[in-house]
């Protein structure tokens, strides 16, 4: 493939760009080359019995001679195979513990990911940043490695965290706590999906993780720690946010607004995409959204909020300030 | 025909010719009937389900397509695995047991035969039940509408708080009917096979069939209690307040998942060993030689059953088990290879030496093997835990799973309609529309199925009713969905050959194949009491040894 060596669009799986993803991608040109070659000989032997031992028009009736059987042959194509599943027993044990118990440097982000319907909700507990829908990490560097560390977990149903060129999918189930860790190589998007079905709208369950150079994230992170910008131009559509439902879910730091149902608004222009990759978050997607998620997202929990023009107006105005 | 008299209900005599046949569908404990019955029925859930599938394909022909809702999406691929899997699936196998069991170890009927008309019956509304979920789902007031969870339904998703409605129990009870169909042939069969098999039969006379057949059996007794005590779980659950699944009063979701699972993985062993069973018979008569290793196939079908009941977890390596579960489930799943590969081996040797005649069993023989082949690898490399972290829920995963059901079981199930159908119903299927539904249906197969496992490399989940523009997942999709045409058009020309060949095929004779089992010694149809005179046999090929008495099996026994 051409993608080799960038984060892309097409989320390959055999263009692994993280140290976990490459642990799998390792084990599995290894196993397909293993079953490319039972496959080649097995197959041959197979077209090579039909094709030479099909019946011509020539043929009399008599009847074969009769074989029923042959211990030695059993044996052999029974013992071959049992070394060959050894062998893989060995690989698959190595790597099952090389990904899953490599230990958590002290320097290690840590990010709680909560799986949510349709969305996920992020936190950084030792950064005090919440956001939503896009994981942004620091870049791993060959002198400087940085790992991240996800804590995931559901609020409702099972979701499942996979993003391919980062790392193999694991699963956020209610009333469970899973781990899994990446080490984005490139600074870039990589694009991933919920990988568990989860109702309605799991088709548009998407995340994406955005790995920055360190200074970056840094800035960042300063920036997304800031409570919510004020501002005296859009006190219109402010003051219709406080005062419709708006608040029962959506939370924005530094204001009355604390629903936890859905993402925190916060930095919602920080984002690049609304309704957890429904859309791109465009002034006019976003006015979309907000006049009907249910047309961009049919059946996502976010209602139509049945706002005149002018509300609408007040409250994308309003939503535009929070940088 | 004295039974005969005794059967028929005073009274019936006067009604007209169809009634009088629909009366005795609807009374009949003939295992031939039943089986037939069971048989049909699942063909015609087979055509229902292909349809769900292919608006499925509609939809994901292209991007951002809108010929179908989520809403209506999630149902189509809930009611599609469900009714492949329980409708289609199910009672074709119970159907081909039933029918071939009694014939095929010289008895008259089932152990069991009003138990036998019970299970059918019970299937065959619990059926109708699922599908009745369209109409009145959510209850007398509301417009109804069908499941939505999927066939494997993970909690919480079927929980009250995300499952309102009566969609999920209507999901629940019909599979609890259906389930008891499914438990009661299989009852049916052991009892049949271990008692009731004539002189000479021994254990190790009964054809692969037969054997298959029981060990099917016994796999479906122990796998379907889990399910079913599940599903009342469930039930409990939703009704009354149960905590099993519930995860936000405490339940657990995992739970539910190893209980399907231990039901999930050993169902597609009880799909496929049938197919086996299949082959087993169909390849040595076309290729005029007795099946290669005849002890060793029956041990590495026992092998098999028992290996597919320790494997189920091999479902949930992304669930976060400890790395010692994920090792050890992936062992079990490599050492399933291991038998099968013996049974591949097996048929290939059987092949091997023979003289090969292409009728339409022997194809679809044919290409189960080399599906059956890629099927098998594939799901070798989901066994290897990492690579299946990848893998896992993505359409890899789809294509490996319709390698084995639709490539697999289905291809197998096809070879042994085009074998028996001359038996059941006296006449031959067409030759030329068999070989057009042949070469239709496995190119649409391939069309269909082989771009998907690179979907699955690309990225793509399952189960998601659109995707975007970019990531490289449209032509493989378009090619995805084109292949459906050529599918539908292999089982029309099926359909066509089932209906025409019925009203004036050629006539089948005794033993149109030249074959060695006992069902071929007697007419086709067969009487309701199916021989005359109980047969008497002295090797596991007792057709064999009357048209070669100079060469007979059980000089080699």
């Amino acid at each position: 493939m051409a993608y080799a060596g960038t984060p892309d669009q097409v989320t390959n799986i055999f263009n692994p760009l993280s140290t976990p993803a490459e642990s799998v991608h390792r084990i599995a040109i290894f196993t397909l080359a293993i079953c490319a070659v039972i496959f080649i000989i097995v197959a041959g032997l197979l077209i090579y019995a039909i094709v030479r031992f099909r019946r011509r028009p020539g043929d009399d009736a008599s009847e074969p001679p009769q074989i029923y059987g042959s211990a030695q042959i059993e044996l052999a194509w029974t013992v071959l195979p049992i070394l060959i599943v050894v062998v893989l027993i060995l690989v698959t044990a190595r790597t099952i513990a090389d990904v899953e118990n490599y230990p958590q440097p002290p320097d290690a982000l840590k990010v709680t990911v909560v799986g949510h319907q349709w969305w996920w909700e992020i936190h950084y507990p030792d950064l005090g940043v919440v956001t939503a829908n896009e994981l942004r990490v620091p870049v791993s560097e060959p002198g400087r490695r940085q790992l991240t560390f996800l804590t995931l977990e559901s609020a409702d149903v099972a979701h499942s965290f996979w993003v391919p060129q980062l790392a193999g999918k694991t699963d956020l189930i209610p009333n469970r706590v899973n781990r899994m860790w990446i080490e984005p190589k490139q600074v870039g998007t990589y694009l991933g999906n919920c990988a568990e079905y989860c109702g309605t709208q799991h088709a548009k369950m998407l995340i994406r993780v955005i790995a920055h150079p360190p200074e970056e994230f840094a800035n960042w992170v300063a920036s997304q720690r800031q409570p919510a910008a004020e501002s005296h131009q859009a006190s219109a559509g402010r003051d219709l946010f406080f005062s419709t439902s708006c608040v029962n879910c959506h939370a924005i730091r530094g204001t009355s607004a604390k629903g936890t149902f859905g993402p925190d608004l916060t930095h919602l222009m920080s984002r690049e995409t609304l309704g957890s990759g429904a859309a791109p978050n465009t002034p006019e997607k976003l006015r979309a959204w907000v006049r009907d998620p249910q047309v961009i997202k049919e059946g996502c929990l976010m209602p139509d909020m049945q706002l005149s023009d002018q509300e609408l107006d007040q409250i994308v105005a309003y939503l535009s300030t929070l940088k | 025909m004295a039974e005969r008299a005794i059967a028929i209900t005073p009274g019936i005599g006067t009604l007209s010719a169809m009634r009088f046949r629909l009366h005795d569908l609807a009374v009949t404990t003939d295992h031939k009937k039943l089986g037939l019955m069971y048989v049909g029925a699942g063909l015609v859930f087979f055509v229902v389900a292909g349809l769900l599938a292919s608006v499925m394909r509609l939809q994901l022909a292209a991007p951002n397509n809108g010929v179908v809702s989520p809403h209506v999406f999630n149902r189509l691929f809930t009611m599609h695995g469900t009714t492949m899997v329980f409708l289609v699936g199910m009672p074709i196998i119970a159907g081909m047991m039933n029918y071939l069991v009694p014939l095929m170890i010289g008895a008259r009927d089932m152990a069991f035969p009003r138990l036998n008309a019970f299970g059918f019956w019970m299937f065959f509304f619990g059926g109708l039940l699922l599908y009745f979920s369209y109409l009145a789902a959510p209850g007398i007031t509301g417009a109804g509408s069908a499941p939505d969870v999927g066939w494997f339904a993970y909690s919480p998703l079927t929980a009250r708080a995300f499952s309102r409605g009566h969609s999920t129990d209507y999901w629940i009870l019909s599979l609890l009917l259906s389930g008891v169909g499914s438990i009661v042939s299989a009852i049916n069969v052991i009892a049949t096979a271990v008692s009731l098999r004539c002189r000479g039969m021994t254990m190790m006379r009964l054809p692969l069939f037969v054997w298959l057949s029981m060990v099917v059996s016994f796999m479906i007794l122990l796998a379907l209690a889990p399910l079913s005590a599940a599903q009342v779980m469930l039930l409990l659950d939703r009704f009354l307040g149960a905590r099993f699944f519930d995860t936000q009063a405490g339940g657990s979701a995992v739970l539910w998942q190893h209980f399907f699972w231990i039901f999930g993985h050993p169902e597609v062993y009880i799909l496929i060993i049938p197919a086996f069973a299949c082959l087993s018979e169909i390849i040595p008569v076309f290729s005029r030689k007795p099946i290669f290793g005849y002890p060793i196939m029956v041990a590495a079908t026992t092998m098999i059953a028992f290996i597919s009941l320790g494997v189920w977890a091999h479902h949930m390596f992304t669930v976060g088990m400890p790395s010692v579960g994920n090792i050890f489930f992936a062992t079990s799943t490599f050492l399933v290879a291991v038998p099968t590969g013996i049974k591949i081996f097996n048929w290939l040797a059987t092949i091997y030496g023979g003289k090969l005649r292409f009728e339409p069993p022997m194809l679809f023989c044919i290409g189960f093997l080399f599906h059956f082949l890629i099927a098998g690898l594939t799901g070798v490399m989901l066994g290897v835990a990492p690579f299946d972290w990848q893998l896992h829920d993505s359409y890899f995963v789809v294509a490996h799973f319709h390698y084995t059901l639709i490539g697999g079981f289905l291809f197998g199930i096809f070879a042994g309609i085009y074998y028996w159908y001359p038996k059941a119903v006296g006449r031959m299927l067409d030759r030329r529309l068999g070989v057009w539904h042949f070469w239709l249906f496995i190119i649409g197969f391939h069309l269909t199925f082989d771009p998907q496992h690179f979907l699955g490399f690309l990225g793509m989940p399952r189960r998601i009713y659109t995707y975007g523009t970019g990531r490289g997942w449209e032509a493989y999709n378009l090619i995805s969905s084109a292949g459906v045409a050529l599918q539908a058009a292999g089982i029309v020309c099926f359909v066509v050959n089932l209906v025409r060949s019925y009203l004036k095929g050629e006539p089948a004779g005794e033993d149109p194949w030249d074959a060695w089992t006992l069902e071929w010694a007697t007419t086709s149809p067969p009487p309701e009491y199916n021989f005359e005179i109980l047969p008497v046999v002295r090797s596991s090929r007792p057709l064999w040894d009357l048209k070669h008495p100079e060469d007979p099996d059980w000089k080699y026994e």
